[in-house]
């Protein structure tokens, strides 16, 4: 216990000060009112849905919980079910295989709801997708993007999206509108 | 020579590895893989390949390993019945192997125990094949109801417990399906395959530098071992070596991803036994390999930085100096937290006999990389096979008896200090006059090459297979979880519910590195 405290202190406190909101992360407009925000701003609950990364974004995901950006110190917390969850944060092309789960998990989601898609395959359809599908960013095996799949309100770009820009991304979907 | 067979010629794969290919017919199959079996190998992937448009059918590929080399096993497959011997009696990790090949491609394996789709849901109809070379990606959509018979335990108090594919934590997503009886697991069966993104089939529209990136994206977390591997097949069929700064700088890189992969690991394995203090502290250490990874290179996970025929990177002698002392803090940090983690109690107990795969378990299944290692399995490429620059490096292998958490804890820990070592190594090797980069541009016609890097995880393979015309014809990139995935299900037999989470952490497998 002693060498357990004794780190601690010499560790001392690592945390950075957090991004503000960037507006120009946002799909679609803000549709909360500002009296939900302010509780959301209070204390948010994200569920994580990886649709079928490649897992490099999970990565980062892991990392915005470090005492670097110590995501809980702002009373953001990731939580083991989507019914428990305020919004989805999720990555990867859709797989056609993830495509019923991620459709599945957003129904079992309370109203009032909000997904951020994170990492350029989730924005875009990314590298696993071919562009001449449109820009939708299909094949076989994916549906593209996430917006292709369920409704999106904030993106995060990237490969993966630095943890600041995650961070950056879940704070400007529970901000209002200035 | 490997491997001697009356039946097959080797020829050598001029390649960075010992590795050779040869033509077998499927008849022949089964007596060789025999062969390497009794004489200690193992399998590494098994693929198909379509050469319809050759007039040759179908092709199946089998890589296998003894301590000799490698030997990719060609089997020319007719084009009306294209089926072959089962191996996984032999290899049992060839089982989902098999399965994967008909799924995608229709090579069959008869007299297989086990003919249950395995990366196919319901995107596609049964019947059609992705990696043909006439599938019509856009007319073959199905949404049929995805049915799969899981096996069912029964008897008195025996109860399910379905788990996925959205997982509780932010972990990739897969579906395990829990036989219990009170907190006790009888059976874990796991169901792959929701991550399948089709990327062996983008592979055959990319040109050789967007395959690398792509190449680079098949499992995130081991961009390095993936990328260089890719490199390394391609190097193969055209016949270069990289500068040796490019190789040195390419070892670095490869390490590096090792240190912070095992920093991840060991500050979560912590957590899931509820000391979140090593959460805390690794997490740190982690973000800042993570941080002057982007400082110096340009990526937190180093992505794109190795490249067909050389690398994108460089490092002046301000940079070495910040790894020099990276190495140094992370040394002295590192075993103040070990010290803690081998004193603390709760720990230990934790971690001490639970999910343990025995030797000779391991050995039979053919577990492979860290978590083989851990139960006594004494493969590591870069000591056995070492490429360059690994042959002027000695590495030392870390390998453990006990196949529990507890040994995968001390093979990480072991590993991470051999990585500080090399590093430091490399950096006094890594000569400053700069050789020019001859990146590759294209591939010869006709070519085959694989390359095979020992990844944090274990051996990760890419095989490169290019057309008439030197297009990438088919690239078939093989993650160790494709081994490791089926022994997990045997390490937490007769442990309870509540451990799953630590054993899954401990072996850490790709779900995108297996999926595709």
């Amino acid at each position: 216990m002693y060498q357990i405290l004794k780190q601690i202190i010499r560790t001392g406190i690592k945390t950075e000060t957090p991004p503000q909101a960037d507006e120009a992360m946002r799909l679609i407009e803000q549709r909360l009112q500002q009296e939900i925000l302010d509780v959301f701003g209070g204390a948010l609950s994200i569920r994580q849905v990886d649709a079928g990364s490649c897992n490099g974004c999970e990565l980062e995901i892991h990392a915005v919980n470090n005492a670097y950006y110590n995501i809980e110190g702002l009373g953001i917390k990731f939580v083991a079910s989507p019914r428990h969850a305020d919004l989805l944060l999720v990555t990867g092309p859709v797989s056609r295989h993830m495509e019923e789960a991620l459709k599945r998990t957003y129904d079992a989601t309370p109203e009032p709801k909000l997904v951020v898609a994170v990492g350029d395959c989730a924005c875009g359809g990314g590298i696993f997708c071919s562009d001449d599908a449109g820009g939708a960013g299909e094949n076989y095996a994916t549906c593209g993007k996430v917006a292709n799949v369920i409704p999106v309100d904030v993106v995060v770009s990237g490969c993966p999206p630095t943890p600041t820009a995650i961070l950056q991304g879940i704070l400007t979907a529970i901000s209002a509108k200035k | 020579m490997p491997i001697k067979h009356p039946n097959l010629k080797l020829s050598r794969l001029t390649d960075a590895l010992p590795a050779w290919t040869g033509e077998i017919a499927a008849d022949d199959l089964y007596d060789i893989c025999l062969g390497v079996r009794e004489g200690g190998g193992r399998l590494v992937a098994l693929w198909g390949s379509d050469e319809r448009k050759q007039s040759r059918g179908f092709m199946l590929h089998v890589t296998l390993i003894n301590e000799t080399g490698l030997v990719c096993l060609n089997v020319p497959l007719p084009a009306e019945h294209p089926e072959y011997p089962d191996i996984s009696r032999i290899f049992p990790a060839a089982s989902r192997m098999q399965r994967a090949a008909y799924d995608l491609l229709g090579i069959y394996a008869h007299e297989g125990h086990d003919h249950r789709k395995w990366l196919r849901h319901g995107a596609w109809h049964s019947g059609s094949f992705p990696l043909r070379k006439d599938f019509d990606a856009t007319a073959s959509r199905a949404h049929d109801a995805d049915d799969y018979p899981f096996v069912q335990v029964e008897g008195q108090g025996v109860h399910e417990i379905p788990v996925g594919p959205v997982h509780a934590g932010i972990i990739e997503p897969g579906h395990f399906r829990f036989s219990i009886i009170g907190e006790r697991v009888l059976r874990l069966e796991e169901r792959l395959g929701y991550t399948h993104k089709g990327i062996e089939k983008r592979f055959e529209s990319m040109s050789l530098q967007q395959g690398a990136k792509l190449a680079g994206r098949v499992s995130g977390d081991s961009t390095v071992a993936y990328a260089w591997a890719y490199a390394m097949a391609a190097e193969s069929i055209a016949n270069v070596t990289p500068p040796k700064r490019a190789l040195w700088l390419r070892a670095l890189l490869l390490e590096r991803e090792r240190v912070a992969n095992h920093l991840g690991d060991l500050g979560y394995l912590g957590n899931d036994v509820a000391l979140a203090f090593g959460f805390a502290q690794f997490w740190i250490l982690k973000e800042q390999v993570l941080r002057n990874n982007a400082a110096l290179f340009g990526h937190r996970y180093l992505m794109d930085k190795i490249v067909p025929g050389g690398v994108n990177a460089n490092l002046e002698a301000a940079g070495k100096r910040v790894i020099e002392e990276e190495c140094a803090m992370l040394e002295r940090e590192v075993r103040i937290l070990r010290g803690i983690y081998d004193e603390h109690a709760g720990v230990q107990d934790r971690f001490i006999g639970t999910g343990r795969v025995a030797p000779k378990l391991a050995a039979q299944l053919g577990l492979c990389g860290l978590a083989g290692r851990a139960s006594a399995q004494a493969w590591d490429a870069r000591a056995q096979f070492a490429c360059a620059p690994y042959d002027k490096l000695d590495v030392k292998m870390a390998t453990y008896r006990n196949g529990d958490v507890a040994a995968r804890v001390i093979v990480r820990f072991d590993e991470l200090f051999e990585s500080l070592r090399l590093q430091r190594e490399i950096l006094t090797q890594l000569i400053y006059e700069d050789e020019a980069p001859a990146l590759l541009e294209k591939l010869p016609a006709n070519g085959f090459g694989i390359g095979m890097v020992e990844g944090w995880r274990g051996e990760v393979m890419v095989a490169i297979h290019t057309d008439a015309q030197g297009k990438l014809a088919r690239v078939h990139p093989h993650d160790p979880s494709w081994q490791n995935w089926p022994v997990l299900e045997h390490a937490v037999i007769d442990n309870i519910v509540p451990d799953f989470p630590l054993i899954n952490k401990s072996f850490n497998l790709s779900y995108s590195g297996q999926d595709l």
